[in-house]
């Protein structure tokens, strides 16, 4: 009972990094059709800038506040570059455009900083544990279900409540008859990068914080995780994201606990056939995008 | 008095389908006008060049004397001007409250949002009582009835209407085309696409009459409910 309590505490704490990350995703998908793989490389962005600081000596508390800025411009910036000129383009235009920012952002992490893993500076309370009700859990762990929570309430009432997060549901919807009511589509597409690249920033800061070390690839595995997270959850659907993200960690963390060691090997696949499984009964994610074709500009 | 809005040698092509052919028309201040003509004759593709949801071709677009031909689709609410769409397109996702809010987005002040949102409401009464209600589970009616008020949010001078009745009950319909009177009493000038030509001449001042992406005809409504090729010109024997 206690093993289960504790894995779910485990479960929880990833499946919320693969929700913001997978979050991120759903809210640019959903309004330009674009599936961002660089997003990746804003985690990774994050990851450097709590490295820097940590050698810097700057209090984590200033630290993650910049680790989360950055990816948010960088995002922006990423849009204004990359993504504006090939908006009205197809899909696929928009998918390859975004590997070609990854591989380049990536061949300069390499470059610039290092091609090797950086440790990553962090303060010690985090690697310590507490006590709750008989369960040991990582402060790492509660900061990331903490840090979880608080983003995925402050982001229902910036989406429900916020003039601008229901002009980009209103984006979301029917792009073309939002611009009619004035809503400007250079604002409303920067605004999304903006919010994911803050998504990322944080799922950057809670991966980091769990793993104390920093690389050019860092943000691959938790964006395809995110992303296989969105599908599960309906691509484009923001509780659908969150849904998916958390399934995934769950999937993830029970196998990881609970199948016996010969299997460990095949975890990976074992989960993948489990999302495969969930999609045919559920083909269109667990919790569908209310309009399943993405209006593009 | 220079017109509200002036469309000269205007001509909309998508690809290879020529839909508006270079057409001229006048709307002054006030007046109510309708648009008619059958499927496929342009009417649709008239209204959504001047609102800037489909590029403008060729030719002109003047808007109270500025030329508004090239403005995006996103400045034009600010100006004065809106169209209440062909096929309602209400933010089902959203709340009717929501829907309002986002008619309103051009708007800083709030206390002119909270008076049009009342206004609104006073128009229709079903709204006010259904304001926290997701828009796509509201009926047919109640989603042309939040797609007309939506329009209005941004307080226009001129309010472009594609098809306001399409699909709703006759005693709707006439509330509708009474709703229409209404609001150019209240100072909105009127540019209407109908169907509905019977319903459409007797609240309009003026009339066009497209077909194949032309003007074959124009009048005052009486004059065009009185002449015989109405019925021509609906039936596509042009
Ligand atoms: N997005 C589009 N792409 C290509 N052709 C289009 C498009 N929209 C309209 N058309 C074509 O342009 C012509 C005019 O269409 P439009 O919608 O303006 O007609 P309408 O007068 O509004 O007709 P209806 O009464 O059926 O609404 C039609 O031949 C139509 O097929
Ligand atoms: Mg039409």
């Amino acid at each position: 009972m206690d093993l289960i309590l504790q894995q779910t505490v485990n479960a929880l704490a990833l499946g919320g990094t693969y929700a913001l990350l997978a979050l991120g995703l759903a809210v640019v998908f959903s309004i330009m059709g674009l599936i961002n793989f660089a997003h990746g490389e804003l985690m990774t962005i994050a990851g450097y800038v709590l490295m820097y600081c940590g050698l810097a000596g700057i209090p984590f508390a200033v630290s993650v506040p910049l680790a989360v800025l950055a990816p948010m411009l960088a995002a922006m910036a990423m849009e204004r570059v990359a993504f504006r000129p090939v908006r009205n383009a197809s899909g696929a235009t928009m998918l390859v455009t975004s590997f070609a920012v990854a591989m380049i952002l990536q061949v300069l992490f390499q470059n610039l900083i290092s091609a090797r893993s950086q440790p990553v500076i962090l303060p010690d309370a985090l690697s310590q544990s507490v006590t709750i009700g008989g369960l040991i859990i990582g402060v790492n762990k509660l900061f990331a279900i903490l840090a979880t929570i608080v983003m995925l309430i402050a982001l229902e009432l910036f989406m429900k409540k916020q003039k601008h997060g229901i002009a980009m549901r209103a984006a979301a919807e029917d792009f073309a008859i939002a611009r009619l009511m004035g809503i400007r589509a250079n604002t409303v597409i920067s605004a999304a990068f903006a919010l994911s690249g803050l998504l990322a920033g944080v799922a950057a800061v809670l991966w980091v914080s769990q793993r104390a070390s920093v690389d050019p690839l860092m943000g691959f595995t938790p964006v395809l995780k995110a992303f296989i997270a969105a599908i599960l959850g309906g691509l484009g659907s923001l509780r659908g994201a969150v849904a998916g993200g958390f399934v995934l960690g769950f999937i993830e963390v029970f196998l990881a606990a609970f199948l016996p060691s010969a299997w460990q090997e095949f975890r990976e696949p074992i989960g993948l056939s489990l999302v495969v499984l969930i999609l045919i009964l559920r083909p269109n994610g667990l919790i569908p995008a209310a309009t399943l074709q993405a209006q593009k500009v | 008095m220079s017109p509200l809005l002036k469309l000269e040698g205007f001509k909309l092509r998508y690809g290879a389908v020529e839909a508006v052919r270079g057409i001229d028309l006048e709307i002054g201040t006030g007046e109510i006008v309708a648009l008619l003509g059958a499927n496929g004759a342009g009417k649709s593709s008239t209204m959504n060049g001047i609102a800037g949801l489909a590029p403008v071709t060729e030719g002109k677009v003047y808007f109270d004397g500025n030329d508004i031909t090239e403005l995006p689709s996103e400045e034009i609410p600010i100006s004065g001007l809106t169209l209440a769409p062909e096929g309602r397109r209400v933010f089902g996702t959203l709340t009717v409250d929501d829907n309002l809010r986002m008619g309103a987005y051009a708007v800083r002040d709030n206390t002119s949002i909270d008076a049009s949102r009342q206004h609104v409401f006073d128009l229709f009464p079903i709204l006010a009582e259904r304001h926290n209600q997701y828009a796509g589970t509201l009926s047919g009616g109640q989603q042309q009835m939040l797609a007309i008020g939506r329009a209005l949010m941004c307080n226009p001078r001129l309010l472009l209407l594609d098809e306001p009745s399409l699909g709703l009950a006759p005693r709707i319909v006439e509330q509708v085309f009474d709703l229409i009177s209404t609001l150019r009493d209240q100072g909105v000038t009127i540019f209407l696409v109908e169907q509905n030509v019977a319903g459409a001449l007797e609240i309009a001042d003026r009339a066009y009459m497209m077909a194949s992406g032309q003007i074959i005809r124009e009048g005052s409504a009486a004059a065009m409910r009185a002449s015989d090729d109405m019925s021509a010109a609906y039936l596509g024997e042009h």
